[in-house]
């Protein structure tokens, strides 16, 4: 088992209901429990599933029993997959030093369609984002995704992206099994896949 | 979900809060299991129904929380196990029967679960369902972690078989919802076989005569109290003498723990871990409390412990009256709202004198100011496809044309957010499972008093078998003048997509005995129409004749959920833009589609100027296309080739 970069360690994930959130903490959960780290998982979901923001938390530490949740501003890395809801985040999660990975998709919240508010322009909100984190990995997953075949997939790009920022001590393969325990075989090579992109498009970026 | 039948005794497994608590009961050899879908509780008996065959015991559905407390309690006069478990709205639908069972007694072991939902994150309040425990006598047991989800179901049934009475199991939405190691323990050899003595005069269930057995129940209580202490449910760690306890119970257990430590404070404040909540555990808060300086409660959603504490210690005199009491009532937590480590520790940090910040000052300042200008709020809202949508849109358009300022009064479901924008703020009234019905037939008792405006009720297919049927038994019966409009997405999909009594399927996924919707309302002597929601002409008329006509008439609008079509193989259609058709600006519509209609598969494109569609989000239920002004909307694929 490899110390930790923090102990404990804590990430928050987060984008918009449907895109595939939860199960990204199920299996980054279920990848530091089968390295041998105490991990908790905490989900948000009910009413918040029907196109509202959805926030899983992984904690992990070496040893020990951790609540469901971060304290206030002490996430160490912050997954969105959606741009707008990385910086949602960032006054309940964020710090100077906090590293943020987020897609760079947007989905457009109800009151953006109808045109009574507005959606932030990419430079606007990268820049921002910029200013308010330690390191912004600003990725374009939903297109990886979409290139793969099917733009769910953009969870496993996600998750790919945060192994190469070097916070999490698990490697591909570890992912891989883990994803080996919740998906068909069938579906799993498509999978490994989008996790080895995500992770060659933040190392490139 | 999974049968959790398979997990390995004594090899730990990452289980969510609700699956720990089914393992629990199916370790603790549970006959019956019941529930009704409701988050954040839904997972206990989807997991359960998932292991009832290979664990041979019945777990199901009911059609209320009511009939599933009365269910398990039946299988407990029958000596063996039950269990029911619910979200906190469903103890109120329970209450009568829980307020009379606490008197009668049971025999096998019986356990309510119910789990609290604080912030609402999945409700329509965020009640906080302990109040039954101190209302009916019953003891509480409140789990800190998904392994002591585990544990402590096995010991509530335990429990409950000593003293014979119903004990209540309190978690909560994050707890439900987290994730963490669990270690299975064994499941049982066998199961008691189930019998029901009549002549035994021990087990007549039942209140009467209700003074006596309501000292008796009054005595249970006071048994429990003993049993828990015995167990060792509560613990207390830190100094021997502190200068401030927590006292904490559920998940606040952890945020405390976390709090002392981010204050830097374990020297000087101890943490009262309570499980064991109701009857109050005196020993060891007379212990614990008379030592300590203050004490401060970190518990989610009322001050339960900290009143009763509060009351307690008034009782005891002494040091323990003069103690100087922190929490929900002096404002050093929030009254509403969920706890969390930062709130607990600036509480703590606060009562010790110290205040505490989790980030510097000139950083939150930022981040907040920059989320107030760039980043518009994420409103909820149907899903791309959702039938709902289409509904929605119907009833604003026939009673638009109607022209008589229609109420429509909502019910519990994903259609609850009729009141919101998603659905047009065409839902004038949301209050309870069942209480739209109630209303409408209210309302449209009026007329006679001058009450023109027409009257429509709207209610989800799972609803109304669980408490819309009796309302609309009042209805008929008072002759009650109102248009019911049953949304049938064959799915309780709110909670996940559970089968009701319309889908004939049981929890197990076996075939049951469908109850259908339109026979039941017949046989009400209610006419009765279908319609299909996507076909958005045909449904504005359907609504618009039935209001004109007036009397209480029954409009079923039947189409599948979409997530579930989803998941049976999507919709047929590809939308796309004619850029031909679709003038943007110079069209006059001012944006019809994406203005009103909201559909987030739809979009304004301010570069192209004109109507898009968002392919990733799109399922194309080609819904849309029925309300371009221009026809610009266009849907490709088997459907229209149809047509």
């Amino acid at each position: 088992m490899k110390a930790l970069t923090s102990d404990p360690l804590g990430i928050v994930i987060t984008g918009v209901g449907g895109q595939g959130n939860v199960l990204m903490s199920q299996v980054l959960g279920r990848a530091f429990l089968a390295a041998g780290y105490s991990v908790t998982v905490g989900e948000t979901y009910g009413l918040s599933q029907r196109g509202g923001a959805v926030l899983s938390q992984v904690r992990v530490t070496a040893s020990g029993v951790l609540g469901p949740l971060i304290p206030e501003n002490r996430a160490d890395a912050i997954v969105s997959l959606e741009p707008l809801e990385a910086l949602r985040v960032l006054p309940v999660y964020g710090h100077p030093g906090v590293t943020v990975i987020t897609n760079d998709r947007p989905l457009l919240p109800l009151g953006v369609l109808s045109g009574q508010e507005r959606y932030p322009a990419p430079e606007e909100l990268k820049s921002s984002l910029a200013g308010l984190c330690g390191r912004l990995y600003w990725l374009p997953a939903t297109a990886v995704a979409s290139q793969l075949g099917n733009p769910i997939l953009a969870n496993l790009v996600m998750l790919g992206a945060l192994l190469a920022t070097g916070l999490v001590p698990l490697t591909p393969e570890q992912i891989d099994a883990a994803l080996g325990d919740l998906f068909p075989a069938p579906k799993l090579a498509l999978n490994h896949a989008a996790l080895r992109q995500g992770l060659a498009l933040a190392r490139e970026g | 979900m999974s049968d959790l039948t398979r997990l390995t005794p004594g090899v730990a497994v990452l289980l969510q809060g609700n699956q720990a608590l089914a393992r629990g009961a199916l370790e603790a050899g549970v006959a019956l299991a019941a529930a009704y879908p409701g988050n954040p509780s839904s997972e206990i008996l989807e997991s359960l129904a998932d292991s009832a065959s290979s664990a041979g015991f019945h777990a199901e559905w009911s059609a209320n929380e009511k009939v599933a407390l009365e269910s398990a309690a039946a299988v407990s006069f029958a000596g063996v196990r039950g269990l029911a478990s619910m979200k906190q709205n469903g103890v109120n639908v329970c209450l009568d029967f829980i307020h009379n069972l606490a008197i009668s007694g049971c025999r096998g072991g019986l356990v309510l679960v119910t789990c609290d939902d604080p912030s609402g994150v999945s409700s329509t309040n965020e009640e906080d369902a302990r109040f039954v425990a101190r209302l009916a006598d019953l003891p509480l047991i409140e789990p800190a972690t998904p392994a002591q989800c585990l544990a402590l179901m096995k010991y509530a049934f335990e429990l409950s078989e000593a003293i014979g009475q119903l004990v209540v199991l309190r978690s909560l939405s994050r707890l439900s919802h987290t994730r963490a190691a669990v270690t299975p323990g064994a499941l049982p050899a066998g199961r008691p076989r189930p019998h029901w003595d009549p002549a035994d005069p021990a087990q007549r269930w039942a209140t009467l005569p209700v003074v006596p057995r309501h000292r008796v129940m009054k005595q249970k209580l006071q048994q429990a109290g003993q049993l828990m202490a015995q167990a060792g449910l509560n613990q207390y760690q830190g100094p021997e003498r502190p200068e401030l306890v927590i006292v904490a119970s559920g998940s606040s257990v952890l945020y405390a723990r976390e709090a002392i430590g981010l204050v830097d404070a374990a020297a000087r404040v101890g943490l009262l871990s309570l499980a064991g909540t109701w009857p109050l555990p005196a020993e060891i808060l007379a212990q614990r409390l008379a030592n300590a300086g203050a004490v401060l409660f970190a518990e989610e959603i009322d001050p339960f412990i900290e009143t009763e504490v509060k009351a307690w210690a008034a009782q005891q005199g002494g040091a323990l009256a003069g103690l100087s009491f922190h929490g929900k009532a002096d404002g050093s937590l929030p009254e509403v709202g969920e706890l969390t480590p930062g709130l607990v520790a600036a509480a703590l940090a606060d009562s010790l004198g110290s205040p505490w910040r989790s980030v510097e000052a000139g950083y939150l300042e930022r981040a907040r100011a920059t989320v107030e200008t760039l980043a518009p709020v994420r409103e909820v809202g149907f899903c791309p496809g959702c039938p709902h949508r289409a509904s929605f849109w119907a009833i604003k358009q026939a009673l638009a044309v109607d022209g008589r300022q229609g109420i429509v009064s909502g019910d519990i479901g994903c259609y609850t957010m009729g009141h919101r924008p998603t659905g047009f703020q065409r839902v004038n009234s949301v209050h309870c499972m069942g209480s739209g019905l109630g209303v409408a037939s209210g309302l449209g008792q009026l007329k006679p008093q001058g009450f023109d405006q027409p009257v429509v009720a709207v209610v989800g297919d799972s609803t109304f078998y669980h408490a819309g049927l009796p309302a609309l038994v009042n209805a008929r019966w008072n002759q009650s003048d109102y248009l019911l409009i049953i949304l049938d997405n064959s799915a309780t999909a709110m909670t996940g997509f559970q089968p009701h009594p319309g889908t004939g399927l049981t929890a197990s996924g076996q075939a049951g005995q469908a109850v259908e919707l339109e026979k039941v309302c017949q046989a009400l002597g209610l006419a009765v129409e279908v319609a299909d929601p996507y076909d958005l002409e045909a449904t504005q008329a359907a609504i618009y004749n039935a209001v004109r006509q007036g009397g209480l008439k029954v409009l079923i609008l039947r189409r599948v959920c979409a997530l579930v079509q989803g998941r049976r193989g999507g919709h047929p259609f590809k939308m796309r833009i004619d850029p031909a058709k679709c003038r943007g600006e110079s069209c006059g519509c001012n944006r019809f589609c994406s203005r009103v209609f909201r559909c987030p598969g739809l979009y304004y494109d301010e570069k192209a100027g004109r109507a898009a569609i968002d392919e990733v989000v799109c399922v194309g239920c080609g819904v849309c296309r029925q309300i371009c002004p221009a026809g610009a909307i266009l849907a490709e694929g088997e459907g229209e080739a149809a047509a």
